[in-house]
Formats: structure tokens, sequence, C-alpha cells
């Protein structure tokens, strides 16, 4: 950060020449597609290229970073607006940028098969330039060193996210979701912008060097600044309850866009906060509490909401709050295990929750691949439509369970290792405390574990109804997705595997990271040694086996028989459980009434059966009975306001001469 | 001749309150243009008969006495307007505000730091009172003849607190201010034009509030 100031050096490090070819291709990838405008086949092929050319540099330049460890700057001073363009590319910008970059590419790729360039028409220009800006801005607001440039960038990330959410703007659905993303996004922002404000009028610059100056700030003024983070930033994350708009923005967006933004995109706001939390003084203990306390409402918040959804993007999403909750969990560890003076655990918590960032991004990114490509073969998303798809799209099908295997944290999958770590942590300081805390900490463990329960309940259900049985509606049958949709799809679930085998060299890659945030040096001495990786290969490899035998029985054609029906004589697809009735028990025994889905069935009144309908859906709470009705009442007082503007030239001309006469008074009063 | 500014600017105040207690739009048209021609012989009698001071006073009085109330006039006669009918606040009322507004211009004239050269001087509860009047005219008034006057009465105000830089401000800033006067006049007049035509009835500024979306 010391070159921060002077011209840029000559020959440039080789991670930020890397990364400034990507951003390259990533700009040229905005502005490309739109001038192939009218010609949709040749800017979705502009985009893809430009897209897969950013991110697989983006991948080296990240890469190259973690292996070296050495930091790199650029600086490009632009004197008449006092600012500069500054990047800065360490350990943690790096340990964020992989995971980006890696995605980006994949999400190009998947791309170029999900989307129809030539039913899209002139929208196909407009998503790729869109979907290669938001990766820009992505790109640099976790590589600004400079409050305006990440500034800048936020905000082009969020209105370029917007309007890939609208991509179906006919849809009112669609509509309604990117209104709600966009009110939530500008809340967050606008927090941000005060705080960037504030901290650039204390550090008299807003260069991020100059922001240590900040580490001597008094304690309130420090939680003030926390706070405004907390919330600037948690409202991008999905932090449990500014999660609101990440349900509806995450179905609504095309699946790639979706995987982008669950997989990296609310992962930003989180580097945001470690990058600014680095900045500021030791936090107290109970900032740690209050940050795990929202992070374990998030996650058991968001998994059982995801157990009650019926359209599967929608469980992926209430999926990703409850990631978020979990990584959250794992910061406010780490806060509170600082502020007391555990180092261990201090370090054990920090390394969870990095740790659980990138699996995250790896797992729901292909998640969301998968179920894009289920989308696609089946057009539907409604679980209690779908069914019978491991038949026909068997990779994509095996996929999606392992997918599934690695969000439920069942070993040897990498949602194994970051969970693991993360339990290790709430332990040891349930070992460690007296009293209330211990009861708290081996409350949140048991809660954590509860946690784990229902995210293996909701993905065997989520994959058992998609994948097996018979679709339960004619038509939702299904055909195999392009090749390029399944490619990043196996990238990333050899990554899943690769990470939990051998959770050794992702540890040893993000430790620089740690250092940075936590600054001390975190060592984490994890008990996976090579008999780890060893017996995991073989449970790996068997069950690879397994499968492969299976179908190929299945394609020589001999053993299809139907499922058992339960001793009925004729079992068809309506008598299977539907994705309400699968999730029903746990429903109404364990949650409390607000919680509940909302259910519209005609009762039944005579003998003899009649025409019934049901119907059963799961809104989200917090918005429901919480914001939309506290907005609504503050919008209906505030209407009382629009009265003052009477639309009369008399009266503004009324408003004007009052409020001369009024200084005019004051002038000879004061 | 001692006193000749200060019965000019009498004369402008009390014409202030002629022009707000009439309904008669012509009586209201040449009032103002009698007080923008009595407006244009002060600056040279303030500051002596310049070369600057003269050519002010000459551009001011063609404008503001002769071109703009002939055209007000002209507009008058073609859209066969005669009277204010519904003002929004009654005569009585206005007339009771202005007195109101020139008292308290007279009372904040005195608190105001000022030079030597200006105490005592009408100059600065006149322009107040100037500015109020035509503020209250645009208020309480409904057409647009009226509101145009509303503009011309304000700017004379404006005119009147120039006096006191009449020897600081260059010729051309007051020469824009008088070509901006003539400019937005034109604009009312086409305005009001539309108006007319739009609502064949009256040229009444209420029917603009749909606008405000």
């Amino acid at each position: 950060m010391t070159s921060l100031s002077v011209t840029p050096p000559s020959p440039l490090p080789s991670a930020m020449q890397m990364l400034f070819l990507a951003l390259a291709c990533l700009s040229a990838g905005a502005l490309l597609p739109l001038v192939a405008l009218g010609r949709p086949r040749l800017a979705q092929r502009l985009g893809v290229a430009t897209g897969l050319a950013g991110g697989v540099s983006g991948v080296v330049a990240a890469f190259s970073m973690l292996i070296s460890g050495t930091a790199s700057d650029l600086a490009l001073p632009w004197t008449t607006a006092g600012v500069s363009f500054a990047l800065h590319i360490d350990g943690l910008a790096a340990f964020f940028l992989l995971p980006l970059f890696l995605l980006v590419a994949g999400a190009a790729l998947y791309g170029s098969g999900y989307l129809d360039a030539t039913a899209e028409g002139r929208g196909a220009a407009f998503h790729w330039s869109f979907l290669n800006l938001l990766a820009l801005n992505m790109a640099l607001v976790v590589s600004a060193a400079n409050g305006l440039v990440f500034l800048l960038a936020w905000e082009g990330m969020s209105l370029s996210s917007f309007f890939l959410v609208m991509h179906a703007y006919q849809d009112p659905d669609a509509l309604k979701a990117g209104r709600l993303y966009l009110i939530a996004t500008h809340l967050g922002g606008a927090l941000l912008i005060a705080f960037f404000l504030e901290a650039g009028r204390r550090c008299g610059s807003l260069d991020f060097s100059a922001f240590s100056t900040l580490r001597s700030l008094a304690p309130p003024q420090a939680l003030f600044f926390f706070l405004l983070l907390l919330v600037g930033f948690g409202a991008k994350a999905g932090l449990f309850p500014l999660h609101v708009w990440l349900p509806d923005a995450h179905p609504a967006a095309p699946s790639h866009v979706s995987a982008l933004m669950s997989g990296v995109m609310v992962k930003t706001a989180i580097y945001g906060l470690l990058r600014m939390l680095s900045f500021l003084p030791p936090l107290p203990a109970w900032c740690g509490l209050f940050l795990l306390t929202l992070g374990m409402a998030g996650a058991l918040y968001g998994i059982t909401l995801a157990m009650l959804q019926d359209d599967l993007k929608r469980s992926l999403a209430y999926s990703t709050v409850e990631n978020v909750g979990l990584i959250f969990l794992g910061l406010g560890l780490w806060l509170y295990s600082t502020a007391t003076g555990q180092a261990t655990v201090a370090a054990l918590a920090l390394t969870a929750a990095l740790f659980h960032i990138w699996n995250h991004s790896l797992f729901k990114g292909l998640l969301f691949f998968g179920a894009g490509a289920v989308q696609h073969a089946a057009g539907t998303r409604s679980i209690s439509h779908l069914g019978g798809l491991l038949r026909r799209l068997p990779l994509v099908s095996s996929l999606i369970v392992l997918a599934s295997g690695a969000i439920a944290a069942l070993p040897p999958l990498n949602g194994f290792i970051s969970e693991w770590l993360l339990l290790m942590a709430l332990l040891a300081l349930g070992q460690a405390a007296t009293g209330g805390t211990a009861v708290l900490f081996l409350l949140l463990t048991a809660l954590l574990a509860l946690v784990g329960g229902l995210v293996l309940l909701t993905f065997s259900r989520l994959a058992g109804l998609v994948l097996l049985g018979e679709p339960r509606q004619r038509g939702a049958l299904g055909h195999a997705p392009p090749a390029a949709m399944v490619a990043p799809m196996l990238v990333l679930a050899l990554l899943c595997v690769g990470v939990g085998l051998i959770p050794g060299v992702p540890l040893k890659l993000l430790r620089g990271a740690a250092t940075l945030v936590a600054g001390t040096p975190a060592a984490v001495v994890l008990p996976f040694g090579p008999l780890w990786g060893f017996c995991g290969g073989l449970l790996v490899t068997g069950a690879a086996l397994l499968v492969f035998i299976a179908h190929r029985r299945a394609a020589a054609g001999d053993a299809r028989r139907p499922t058992w029906g339960c001793g009925f004589l004729r079992p068809n697809a309506r008598m299977a459980y539907t994705a309400g009735s699968f999730s029903e028990l746990a429903a109404t025994t364990l949650l409390a009434t607000p919680m509940q889905p909302v259910v519209s069935a005609t009762p039944t009144t005579c003998l003899f059966p009649t025409r019934a309908a049901f119907a059963r859906e799961a809104p989200d709470p917090v918005l429901e009975r919480g914001l939309a009705p506290f907005c609504g009442q503050l919008a209906r007082r505030a209407y009382l306001f629009r009265k003052l503007q009477a639309g009369k030239l008399d009266i503004y001309l009324l408003y004007m001469f009052l409020a001369t006469t009024l200084l005019l008074a004051w002038a000879m009063v004061g | 001749m001692q006193n000749l500014p200060d019965f000019i600017l009498i004369a402008v105040i009390l014409l202030n309150f002629f022009l707000l207690g009439t309904s008669r739009l012509g009586a209201c048209v040449q009032a103002v243009a009698l007080q923008g021609a009595l407006l244009s012989l002060l600056p040279p009698i303030l500051s002596g008969p310049s070369v600057h001071a003269l050519s002010l006073a000459g551009g001011a009085f063609c404008l503001k006495g002769i071109v703009i109330p002939a055209l007000l006039l002209r507009a008058i006669r073609k859209l066969d307007i005669n009277r204010e009918i519904e003002p929004r606040l009654g005569y009585i009322p206005t007339l009771l505000l202005v007195a109101l507004t020139t008292a308290g211009a007279f009372v904040f004239g005195d608190r105001l730091p000022l030079l030597a050269a200006h105490l005592n001087s009408l100059v600065i509860p006149a322009s107040l009172s100037t500015l109020a009047a035509g503020f209250l005219t645009l208020i309480t008034r409904r057409k647009a003849i009226t509101q145009v006057l509303g503009y011309l009465i304000f700017e004379n105000g404006i005119f009147v607190f120039g006096m006191l830089l009449a020897e600081a401000m260059p010729l051309m800033v007051e020469a824009g201010v008088l070509l901006d006067m003539l400019v937005a006049i034109f604009v009312m007049g086409i305005v009001m034009n539309h108006i007319n035509r739009e609502f064949s009835s009256s040229i009444d500024t209420d029917h603009l509030n749909l606008l405000r979306e």
C-alpha cells in the first residue's frame, strides 16, 4: 500500500498485469456486445469470449498472487479530481478474486448454452453487456484501494445486477423482485456512502492506505462505524433480517446470473466488511456476540424457509441466506474470541468463515447451474411438477446430488471441512467459557447441528423430488443440456471433491487472507492428514464406480421397473410426495406460527369427494409480516407531505415569499 | 429638486397600492408602465447625467414604459379581457397585506448596515415593498396577464435596489437584465396564447396544475 501515490511502476508485477488484462477483457465485454446489438448470435459470442478470457486471466492473477504472496499495486492519479484510480491486490483481495473469476468464466461458458440468443433478440446483447459489467465491477470492488473507486464499483455492481435480475422484465414477478432488490441495495449503499464520507473526512483522504488512522478511533465512534458497515454491507450480503431481496431476486435472474450473484456477489459485501474491519480498532466482545446471533438466526431462518419453498431456485436462494448466516456466525465467533483474547479459537473461527466462503461459492454455483439445467430441460422450476430427471439427465443429476451432499456437509466433500472447523471453534469456546456463556456456546453448537439436519432434509427433498420418481406433471420431461452448460458444472464438482479430499492446499492459500484480516499470523492445524484424503478418495471413487455400473445396467435396458407402489395397484405420480407434503411434518411440528407456510384449501364438507383446491406457499415472514407493513405505514404517513406539492405556481411562489420574509426577519432579529 | 428621487420612490410605492387594489387590467398595465417610466428617470437623477446612466435610463424607459405595456395592451385587446374577476384573495385583504409588507420594508430598511450615503434614503424600503407587491400579485391573481404584471413589478423592485449600485453596476449587466425580461415577456406571451387556445374560455393559470406529476 506504500507505493499508492507514485506513478505506476514501469514493470507491473505479474499478478497485477494479469488482473489488468482480466479487467480489460471484461471492459471490452461490456462494450462489444452492444456494438453487435442487431445481431444477437454475434453479440452472445463476443460476450462469452470476453467473459471467458477475463475470467481465466483473472483466475491466473488471483492464483499467482496467492502462491507468491506478494501484494501489488496500481495507481493512476487523477490530480484534477483529487483522487487516484488505485488498485491493490493482496492476500485478502486475491482470496475473493479467485472464486469470483472462476465463476465468471463458468457463468460465461454456461450462459452460452443456457441463453438462446436468437430468441432473446436485442436482449442478448444487453444481457451479455451487463453480465460482463457486473463481473468487472465485482472485480473492481474487491481490488479497489480507494474509497471512491470502491463506491463507484459498488454502485456499478448493484445497477448491473439489477438489470440482470430484470432480464425477464415482462414478468410482473421479476419486476417486483427487481424493485425490491434496487431498494434494498440502495439503502445499504447509502450507509456505505455515509461511512466513506465520514472516514474520508477523518483521514483526510479516501485512499485505503490513509484509513489506518481509523485505528486510533474512540470506542463509541468505532462502534458507530461498525454498525454502519454491518447494515450497509449486510443488506448486500443477505444478512438476516436484511436478506428480504435475496429470495426474490435469485429466482428472477437467469441461472448463471443467480450463480454469480449468490456465489460471488454477496461475498463481495463480506469482503468489504472484512476489509473495513481491518482498519477499525479492536471491537468489544458483544459486537462478536451480536454478529454471531444474527448469523445463527439467519442460518436457522434461511434453511427453514428453504425447506418450505416450492420453487427450486427460491429454495436455493434461501439456502444462500443460511450459508451467509454460517459465515457471519464464524466471523462473530472470530470477533468474540479476539476480544476475549483466545487467539487459537479466533484463528479457527476466521479460517472456518473464510473457508466456507470458498466452499459456498463452489457448491452454490454448481447448484444454481444445476437448477438452470433442470429448468432448461424441463421448462419449470416448480419442485411439485418435476421428477424423474435422474434417468433423463444422468450426468447433471449426479452432479446435483454431489453438490447437495457438499452443501449438507457430508464427508468427504468440501462443505464438511468448513462446518467442521466452525463446530470445532464453537466447542472450543464452549469448553473455555464458564457460566452463562458456556451455555450459550453449547446451545449454539446444538443449533448448528439442527441447521445441519435441516440442510440435509432440505436437500434430500430437493434432490429426491426433482431427480427421482416420475414427473408429477406431464411435459416436465426434459432433454439433455448442451456441453457448454455441463463443462463448468464438472469443473466445480471436481473442485468440490478436491477441496474436500485435500483441504490442506486451500487452507494454505487462505492463510494470507486470514493474516491480513486478523493482523496476526493465524495457523490452523487440521487433523486432515493423507489418511483422510486416501479414505475419502476411496469413498468417492467407490461411489462413482457404483453410479457408473448402475448407469451401464440401466443403459443396457434390462432393469426398468416401476418404483414399489406401497401396495397400491396402479401407483401414479399424483400419489407421490409433493414439495409441500415432504416437509409438512417438519413444518407443522417445528415451526412457530408466524413462520408457518400459508395454506389455502377448500374444506371437506360432505361425504363424497367433490372438486377441491389446495395451495400452499411460504412467503418470507420478515418481509410479509414485518418490513412490508411497516414500510406501507411509513409511506402512508409520508404521503401527507405530497399536499405540499400543490402543482400550482402561486402556491410555490407563496412558499418562496414566506421563505424570503422569514429569512429577512431572521436577518433582522439575528 | 433635492427631493425628486424621494417623490419618485413614494410614487412607486403608491402605485403598488393602486396595482393591487384595482381589478381593471388596462389600468394595471398603465400603472406598471408609469412605474417603469418613473423608475427609469432615477439613474440620471441619482448619479448625474453620465453616458452610462443616460443609456440605461433610455433603455429602461423604452422597454418598461413603452414596448412591454404596448404588447400587453394589445394582448388584452386581442383576447378581449378587461377585468380580473376572481382573485384568489380579495382586494381589501391584499391591500392590507401590501400595507403590512410596506411597513415591514421600512422597519427592515432602517436596520440594514448601509453606507452613510444611503442612510435614510427611501431606496431600500421602496425596493422591498415593490418586491413584496410583485410577489403578492403573482400569488393572489389568476390571469396570465396579471402574472406577467407581477414579474414586471418584481423587476421594478430589483431595479430600484440596483440604484444603490448604479455606479458600480456595469452597463452590460443592466442591459442583460432588461433583455432577460423582454424574453421572459415574450415567453409568457406565447404561454398565454397557448392557454387561451387550449382552454378557449380563459387564460386562467389554474389549468396548469395538471402538469404536476
